[in-house]
């Protein structure tokens, strides 16, 4: 295949999901040529979600037609240092995304700001519990960034998305009905909340009643038709039960398709190929400075791209193996604990309580939008007294029914045999009558939980594979424990007719066949000591000033939030220091 | 299931149905036409013969294996239909030649290495390898253990036996794992009987009708409270309304 050298841009981008859409608006905003470069298809809600053929079970929701093709490329997995890690072979555990608006577009959209307790979370527990309370090995540090600067980008992010929801603190003023625990914001949602089905009304009491405050769960699934501040229409979410491994078919889920990508696509300054593989960043002979990036394209081709600014937009694993193939920052060694890039991978510790009711009382599971229902955060970040308990984190806790896609979501009482007669008489009996209340918990970051390149295993290109190492921690199995002590309480409030419980316990191994989260954290960290971070507070790398990174890789530890809208906060907040500061003078910002 | 307000259940029914897409007998728009065609495709649409299928990736003896176990997986009887009426022998076979039998979208390069069932399965063969070799060494089993039969020709009783031995462990093949083939031919089981019937299995969305999902439909905007009310309406595919 031939070798082509492309003219050079102003700024190129490695990966065209949310973070990729924010920054082609902003940087083509401030007059650059700028390209995204994406590996995957071309994809739009016509044709891609429409109507019906999105709503095929087996080829999205368990094929995983919209998830990355694993067979060119994966991450492989073990749980210590001392293993010889193994393919993730099969999509399981976390759902890697491709093609254009990235898992953007298969997301269920709950719409989450941090605490402003989290973006400073060593600080917050040394002042509160001294740094004797943080163990011995476990890497907790602070964002760089502060909930006040965030705010204006949290605030943009949700007008972009239409979100759906009701404050809890409008400027310091606590408002009744919405999550009491927020950070301020100076504005209410753009749309009010989703309506909540039948389970999320029992929690809602439930909770209530004993003492907790539930509030409905912010969703970037629209409750009204919606035009955001770029002229991009939403309409309203109709309960279709499809939602996260799903495009949407109602233009109601905000993705970078439904938000964005109408204005973008018709800057001129802006050009979009897809189907082109970036396999490295280039980098001058002295290694200070990228010089551009280096594609294969549908062809073969490899295709030589110069540009000034390098933006890696693409997911968290990807921009870190990006940074390792590309020798941009020292790579982490966790003997030492010496270097930053693959530094504090961090994951989420979820649970659940499985509820079915009597025969009067249908759920109506497949009545369900990605985000509907009641959250609570009485028992996440700090938002409780830690002392006492002995560990560090916490969990949201809520009742959301995305759907009842029966191969998926079909949930039968714990003892039930998994087939046969008993089986198929519990599915019958028990399917209309299910829900769940669920946990999504932080996971700290750890000397010894970290990314870096596979010895042995290839990509389809000949290149190293990610190697994740990785397992569940004594501190976050604490968490759990108590977080599932809380869920139960409320489960048996809702008066079901039997719960069962699923939340893991300490000496449990990482399991990577069942689904549990796509909040993967962590490996190219922000901060504000190059010794620690591989990013500045502007996400910028230290090291090479014209390489920034994007993304939950930017994450210090895990929180137990969706971690979608701090994603977007930040590209926001990256994209202001780059057009104000970067652009006049493109050096180091920090 | 009919503990919804007439008025409100006619819009709904003409606003659900006219959403349905192009099914051959849905020409006119409307309640009325809807129920006619709901009503022609009932009368036409005999109970599925499973022998009506000619497989293309198994050949007889393994037709007649995967016949009789899914038959036990997902039984016939007085609750509802079985994996057999759904069609499920049918969309394994047509699984067996499409992405998932040739592992289309699955990491697959070397080395394969022994690892903790943790991270999944791990092995050299594909899908439809695993089957191909279970299937025989399941039968091979049979025939020394079960007085010369193979797995179809065993009571139902006896089959269970060898079912919970491959899904349990204590029957062990040295060909492939007899728990692989286990793993992979329950879950095509649930996923036939489950899937839209697109793709083979769920004949006429029997399933569905049993549990009460109204599959796609996909769209309850109406529905979002309605705390003690069933939802009254009977499932439609993505081909339309199912008899």
């Amino acid at each position: 295949m031939a070798n082509i050298k492309k003219p050079s841009v102003d700024a190129v981008l490695v990966g065209f999901g949310w973070t990729g859409a924010i920054m082609g608006m902003e940087l083509t905003a401030a007059g650059l040529k700028v390209l995204a470069l994406e590996r995957g298809e071309n994809r739009d809600t016509v044709p891609d979600f429409a109507y019906p053929r999105i709503t095929d079970e087996l080829s999205y929701g368990i094929r995983g037609k919209l998830f990355q093709n694993l067979s060119k490329e994966t991450v492989t997995i073990r749980h210590t240092p001392a293993d010889v890690a193994v393919p993730y072979r099969q999509h399981g555990s976390f759902l890697l995304g491709d093609g254009v608006g990235g898992a953007g577009v298969h997301w269920n959209g709950h719409h989450w700001r941090a605490l402003p307790a989290d973006l400073q979370l060593r600080s917050t527990y040394e002042a509160r519990y001294g740094k004797k309370f943080i163990p011995e090995g476990m890497y907790l540090q602070d964002f760089g960034v502060t909930y006040d600067e965030l705010e204006p980008h949290f605030d943009m992010f949700e007008k972009i998305c239409g979100t759906a929801g009701k404050a809890g603190n409008i400027k310091g003023q606590i408002q009744a009905g919405g999550n009491p625990f927020e950070g301020w914001r100076a504005n209410e949602f753009p749309l009010p909340p989703l309506a909540s089905p039948n389970s999320a009304v029992l929690f809602e009491k439930a909770a209530r009643e004993l003492g907790y405050h539930p509030f409905p769960q912010a969703a970037a699934n629209a409750s009204r038709a919606y035009t955001n501040p770029h002229g991009a229409q939403l309409g309203p979410c109709n309960f279709c039960g499809f939602c996260e491994r799903y495009g949407c078919y109602m233009y109601a889920k905000a993705s970078p398709q439904t938000t964005l990508l109408p204005t973008l696509m018709k800057r001129p300054n802006f050009e979009l190929r897809t189907r082109s593989h970036v396999q490295r960043v280039n980098m001058s002979p002295d290694g200070k400075r990228a010089t551009g990036v280096t594609y294969i394209d549908a062809q073969g081709n490899e295709v030589e791209q110069p540009a000034d600014l390098v933006v890696l937009c693409a997911y968290q694993m990807h921009n870190v193996r990006l940074l390792l193939l590309s020798n941009i920052g020292k790579k982490y060694d966790p003997a030492t604990g010496e270097g930053v890039v693959g530094r504090s991978y961090a994951y989420q510790l979820n649970g659940g309580a499985a509820l079915h009711f009597d025969k009067d009382q249908p759920m109506n599971p497949f009545v369900g939008a990605g985000a509907s229902g009641h959250a609570m955060d009485d028992f996440d970040g700090d938002n409780f007294d830690h002392g006492p308990l002995g560990f560090v984190g916490g969990a949201t806790i809520n009742c959301i029914n995305t759907g009842g896609r029966p191969i998926q979501q079909l949930s039968l009482p714990a003892g039930t045999p998994t087939w046969g007669a008993a089986w198929k008489k519990a599915a019958k009996e028990n399917y209309v009558y299910q829900t769940s209340v669920g946990s999504q918990g932080s996971v700290m970051a750890y000397r010894d939980n970290y990314l870096d390149l596979d010895p042995t295993y290839k990509d389809a290109f000949g290149q190293p594979l990610l190697r994740m190492t990785f397992d569940w921690k004594d501190n976050d199995m604490a968490m759990t424990a108590f977080i599932g002590s809380k869920v139960e309480q409320i489960a048996k409030a809702m008066g079901p007719k039997h719960i069962s419980m699923g939340f893991k316990k300490k000496g449990e191994h990482y399991d990577v066949r069942p689904y549990q989260s796509t909040h993967n954290t962590g490996g190219a960290i922000m901060g504000t000591d190059p010794k620690t971070s591989a990013i500045n507070r502007y996400l910028q790398t230290w090291d090479v000033p014209n390489v920034f990174v994007m993304g939950a890789s930017a994450f210090p530890q895990n929180f137990g939030y969706n971690p979608t809208a701090v994603v977007g906060a930040l590209a926001y907040w990256s994209a202001k220091a780059i057009r104000e500061k970067y652009l006049k003078n493109p050096g180091a910002l920090a | 299931m009919t503990d919804i307000p007439s008025p409100g259940r006619r819009g709904f029914l003409r606003r659900s149905i006219a959403i349905v897409p192009a099914a051959g007998a849905l020409t006119a728009t409307g309640f009325v036409a809807g129920q006619q065609a709901v009503a022609q495709t009932a009368s036409t649409a005999a109970t599925p013969s499973p022998s009506a299928y000619a497989p293309s990736y198994f050949h007889a003896q393994e037709w007649a294996f995967v016949q009789a176990a899914v038959a036990r997986l997902i039984p016939s009887d007085d609750t509802g239909p079985g994996a057999i009426e759904a069609g499920v022998p049918e969309f394994i076979d047509r699984q067996m030649e499409g992405v998932f039998g040739h592992a289309g979208l699955w990491y697959m390069q070397g080395p394969f290495v022994p690892s903790s069932p943790l991270f999944g399965y791990q092995g050299k063969m594909l899908p439809r390898e695993v089957y191909r070799a279970g299937i025989a060494a399941t039968d091979a089993w049979c025939k020394q253990h079960k007085g010369g039969k193979h797995f179809a020709e065993l009571a139902a009783v006896a089959q269970d036996e060898v079912l919970k031995g491959l899904d349990g462990g204590t029957i062990q093949f040295a060909e492939v794992g007899a728990k692989d083939f286990f793993t992979f031919l329950l879950q095509n089981t649930k996923e036939g009987y489950f899937s839209d019937p697109i793709h083979g299995g769920n004949k006429n969305a029997v399933a569905w009708k049993m549990i009460g999902f109204p599959g796609a439909r996909a769209d309850f905007l109406d529905w979002v409270q309605k705390p003690g009310v069933h939802y009254p309406l009977p499932p439609v595919s993505i081909n339309g309304p199912q008899g």
